[in-house]
């Protein structure tokens, strides 16, 4: 990971690229950094904090947030007195760690890669665009940015919203929609996807803060298109956030407020005025855009967005240079984080050849065996950390007072417990002293637990014979006012770990060979895509297909809103499956049954019809899902009455057609037919666009054609904005309903008709148009059997649920079980592929292991006392525990391999027959115990 | 009542995916509370056996606290 580097220069071809980069000085030994901060407490010159948005101060010696990546700080050479003046350097004697290091020089270096992936985020939007809604004239009108840092607990505000002017708590604010984005007057004609529900998000954060607060949010449309985000507009609206459709045309100060003027449908012009003002700010190119464009010759959009192609969504204009994030165009974090799942995979097929290459495999010494029968050893090591523990703790006395427990037999302190030369001493003292149970209080074991583990095997010492106490981030730096008080708690959590560690018992590493083939459920556009991407990394799979034939959805498509089609790229990926060697299709097939687990999956898959009907065992390592989904036919709007009435996809159709009148004078189209609230609760993100794209289609048919919308929401996001513009400018006309006013349908004699409320004229419409064109919704296949047959989680709208909607969008909670495609939710074409490839790229990572890695913290059945009641496998949440016959008799057994550790099992089990490997009955009520086993004496100094 | 204030020992089950590391970034924050709570982690609150909790209060806790 090469962090404060700049990007110069890329030579060569794919597969042999040279990469010249240039690594900006740090000033800083990343190394020897220990993360303490006392550098940017003593620094005397202060700089703006650009990380929180310019809205608090920092010094030139900083880290930008506590969670930043790598754990280091920089010192910017732009403020610091050294470099700037030559004087100061207070910062040298002040670290510890003799981390600091003015003589570091600039660096350049030639990166040999065989693929780049562009991933450098989005721009922001110029200030001049903001000047209008009176932002850098008033202080109470901020950007979503900044209120973002204000909102939150650990911003510079900790979450307290206050008006700048005043500092006076705020009583009613706006947030006004689409600045900066939808805007052709900034040449931002885009949809910048986001902004709608960042908006909501920060709405609900406010009201969490101070539920009085008044809240109004202007819309054009409310833009909610993504899996469940429609839910959270309607529990902002259920709390009482307002929404008001109006395009707000300007704010100006007024007296101690801020004035916003705007004209609502009905042609209405308002004004109205708020204490503090947010203005939704989109989501512009990267700044450097246009340079990254020359130095590596990939092509732009019209946006300056990085060109992509809907069946390539990733590929940029050069091979071997890769796409993911805003870059690609604007995205929320889950596709983001899907992309950039997709662009490793797409990455991993360029340098398959390499993969392997230049591994180094580390060896241990043999593992010394400890028994339950052995004299227990403790080793107790507590860390100053500089000072960070020892200038608020008495390190001293801790490490005193744990050598006076039972079983310690060696105590000690160090400087800095995580040094290099204190793992020296660590290994050497084990040895010395024939330790067999070590603990070490210092800080996280979520940071540097792996650290000493990996010392503790290189003394020969099972890794788990280790217990951490957190005496720094929990204790010396959250109570660093009170060092009596302070001491006295890491006492306390000295000896309730030295309790734990006289339990602890050594604990088998455990591997589990992977079966190097996947399972891929669904022959459409996202299982072709996951199997061709597993095969392009070369990995084999098996495409079970519910149809006679591979293709899904696609083979209903003809064309798509960016002009592709379909047809000719479905039978490029039908072509490539079929030619593929890695790739076996098996046809009018179901799963019938799945045994097993990460790694070690057998299926039971049945062919065929009638005679040739027969069942076949497929053994594989992982699972794709991909079900896919069908279209949604409300029995409403006479919809399968009358011929004039059809779905979008039915009119896709009849548009490819060669019927004369297939692009008839006068079409009604209503947008959310039987969705959002209707037959299904959630938007089908897809329908909108749907729409868009056989408008276009029409007008290029029959430009006379007049076309009606009516809709809710027009929610043409992202780039899909420039042809619902275009759609305008040739005369559609675009009526929004509302739920509770639905447009109705009915028959008069041959003619079908449309009334409904047109909220532009006030007035009800009653019309008889030749065709009526319902966007119907999605729905999904195969999730309800699935989630029964592999256990996996669903959605109350029966979509799977992924592991974590941001973090693992591509993974289920299961174990080697990957989602994408509209099973996962309704997506369109290139979001599907992009998802597939994420998911292929996941379900890459075990078969190219071979081998599954336990962590041996995992639950453990003792069976002699199993009763086999089966409570621990209906609550797991994993599938990790199974009922097995042993003796005649129903025992439960853990699947070690899928097993997370939670102990929900052992906490529940009537019997104790369950134990958590690091966390048993035994280890925890003996901490237990020692919490309430204090020496008299301390008792007072609480 | 005594006049000396109310000095609870506080006995906490802390999730190591949440509460622990949330914990954590209260300290990287520097954020102050009172010294009173005594932590042990695990791996999920669902780990947290009813009898932990008895456990605790016989062991002398005042409260309970169990973050997941």
């Amino acid at each position: 990971m090469l962090t404060n580097a700049d990007f110069l220069a890329l030579a060569g071809e794919p597969g042999k690229f040279q990469a010249k980069i240039n690594m900006r000085p740090r000033y800083i030994d990343a190394d020897a950094c220990t993360a303490c901060g006392l550098c940017t407490q003593y620094c005397p010159k202060h700089q703006v904090d650009d990380y929180n948005e310019g809205l608090a101060l920092t010094r030139p010696i900083h880290i930008d947030y506590a969670q930043a990546v790598p754990a280091t700080y920089y010192i910017d050479p732009a403020s610091c007195l050294h470099l700037q003046h030559d004087t100061c350097q207070i910062c040298v004697p002040v670290c510890q760690s003799h981390a600091i290091n003015f003589k570091q020089q600039p660096e350049e270096r030639i990166l040999e890669v065989g693929a780049v992936i562009l991933s450098p985020g989005f721009g922001k939007i110029d200030t001049k665009v903001l000047e209008k809604f009176s932002y850098g004239k008033h202080p109470d009108v901020v950007t979503a940015f900044e209120y973002e840092r204000m909102t939150t607990a650990s911003g510079p505000f900790m979450g307290e919203i206050k008006c700048f002017s005043d500092g006076r708590h705020p009583r009613s604010m706006a947030f006004i929609q689409c600045v900066g984005s939808r805007d052709i007057g900034c040449n931002n004609g885009y949809c910048s996807s986001v902004c709608c529900m960042y908006a909501i998000k920060e709405a609900l954060v406010t009201k969490e803060h101070d539920p009085e607060v008044d809240i109004t949010i202007y819309y054009m449309d409310i833009r909610t298109q993504g899996k469940d985000f429609d839910a959270a507009r309607e529990r902002a609206e259920a709390i009482g956030i307002k929404f008001v459709r109006a395009r707000v045309a300007g704010v100006t100060p007024w007296d101690k407020s801020l004035k916003l003027t705007y004209s609502t449908f009905d042609g209405q012009h308002k004004f109205v005025s708020h204490d503090l003002v947010v203005l939704s700010v989109g989501l512009e190119s990267p700044k450097d855009a246009a340079k990254i464009s020359q130095l590596t010759g990939v092509a732009l959009n019209k946006y300056d967005f990085c060109a992509t192609e809907t069946f390539q969504p990733l590929q940029t204009s050069r091979e071997g240079i890769i796409v993911a994030g805003a870059f690609q165009g604007p995205k929320d974090i889950p596709e983001s984080v899907t992309q950039s799942s997709g662009a490793a995979a797409l990455a991993a097929a360029v340098l398959r050849d390499q993969r392997g290459k230049g591994v180094v495999l580390k060896t241990y010494p043999d593992e010394q065996q400890v028994t339950p029968d052995d004299e227990v050893r403790v080793g107790v090591f507590v860390c100053h950390c500089g000072i960070n523990i020892s200038s608020v703790v008495d390190v001293a006395d801790v490490a005193k007072y744990a050598g006076g427990m039972e079983g310690v037999t060696y105590y000690t302190e160090s400087l800095y417990s995580c040094s290099q030369d204190a793992q020296e001493v660590l290994k050497q003292k084990i040895k010395e002293h024939k330790l067999n149970r070590v603990v070490i209080a210092a800080c996280s074991p979520r940071t540097h637990e792996p650290l000493f583990q990996e010392t503790l095997k290189d003394a020969g010492l099972n890794r788990n014979l280790f217990e951490m106490v957190n005496i720094r981030d929990q204790c010396s730096w959250v109570h660093a006012n009170e060092p009596a008080a302070a001491t006295d708690k890491s006492r306390d959590l000295v000896r309730m770990a030295v309790a734990k560690a006289r339990h602890i018992q050594p604990l088998a590493e455990q591997t589990v060979p992977v079966t190097p083939r996947a399972l891929i459920l669904g022959g459409g556009v996202a299982g072709m895509t996951a199997a061709l991407t597993l095969a392009d990394q070369g990995y084999p799979s098996v495409l079970v297909e519910q149809g006679a034939q591979i293709g899904g959805n696609l083979q209903n498509l003809n064309y798509t809103l960016a002009g592709d089609q379909v047809a000719q790229h479905l039978k490029g990926l039908v072509d490539r499956i079929k030619k593929s060697k890695e790739i076996e299709v098996i046809t009018n097939a179901e799963l019938l049954q799945t045994a097993g687990f990460v790694g070690n999956f057998s299926s039971i898959i049945e062919s065929g019809k009638g005679k040739t009907k027969k069942e076949q065992t497929v053994d594989h390592g992982v699972i794709v899902v991909a079900t896919g989904g069908h279209e949604h036919r409300p029995d409403k709007y006479l919809l399968g009455q009358s011929k004039k009435v059809m779905t979008q996809m039915e009119f896709e159709k009849q548009l490819t057609g060669r019927a004369k009148n297939r692009a008839p004078g006068s079409i009604v189209m209503i947008q959310c037919a039987g969705s959002r609230g209707d037959d299904l609760s959630y938007c089908s993100k897809v329908c909108c666009n749907h729409a868009l794209k056989n408008i276009l289609k029409v007008k290029a048919i029959n430009p006379d054609s007049q076309i009606i919308v009516l809709y809710r929401d027009m929610r043409a996001y992202g780039m899909a904005e420039d042809a619902y513009l275009e759609a305008r400018k040739m005369g559609v006309v675009f009526i929004p309903y509302e739920v509770d006013r639905k447009p109705e349908v009915s028959q008069k004699s041959h003619q079908v008709q449309v009334s409904f409320f047109d909220s532009i004229m006030q007035e009800e419409v009653i019309m008889a148009p030749d065709l009526v064109v319902l966007s119907v919704g999605i729905v999904p296949d195969g999730t309800e059997k699935l989630s029964k047959l592999l256990k996996l989680p669903v959605t109350a709208n029966n979509f799977f649920l992924e592991a974590h909607v941001k973090l693992r969008p591509v993974e289920m909670a299961v174990s080697g079980v990957y989602v994408c495609g509209l099973a996962h939710g309704p997506k369109p074409v290139d979001e599907t592929i992009v998802q597939a490839q994420a998911a292929a790229a996941k379900a890459a990572i075990p078969l190219v292991k071979g081998f599954v890695t336990v962590d041996p913290i995992i639950s453990c059945v003792d069976q002699d006392q199993c009763i086999g009641c089966g409570l621990c496998t209906s609550l797991c949440p994993y599938g990790a525990i199974e009922m097995k016959k042993v003796d005649k008799k129903r025992k439960a057994e853990t699947i070690t391999a899928s097993c997370k550790a939670c102990g929900i099992c052992a906490s529940h089990c009537p019997t104790f027959a369950i134990s958590m490997g690091g966390f048993t009955n035994e280890q925890l009520i003996s901490q237990i115990e020692a919490f309430g086993d204090r020496p008299k004496d301390m008792v007072e100094v609480a | 009542m005594s006049d000396k204030q109310f000095n609870p020992r506080i006995l906490g089950f802390l999730c190591n995916w949440c509460c622990y590391a949330a914990a954590d970034a209260a300290g990287i924050s520097r954020f102050q509370y009172p010294p009173n709570l005594r932590t042990i982690r695990v791996m999920c609150t669902g780990r947290v056996d009813p009898s932990f909790v008895l456990r605790g209060f016989i062991e002398g806790a005042d409260a309970i606290f169990t973050g997941g």
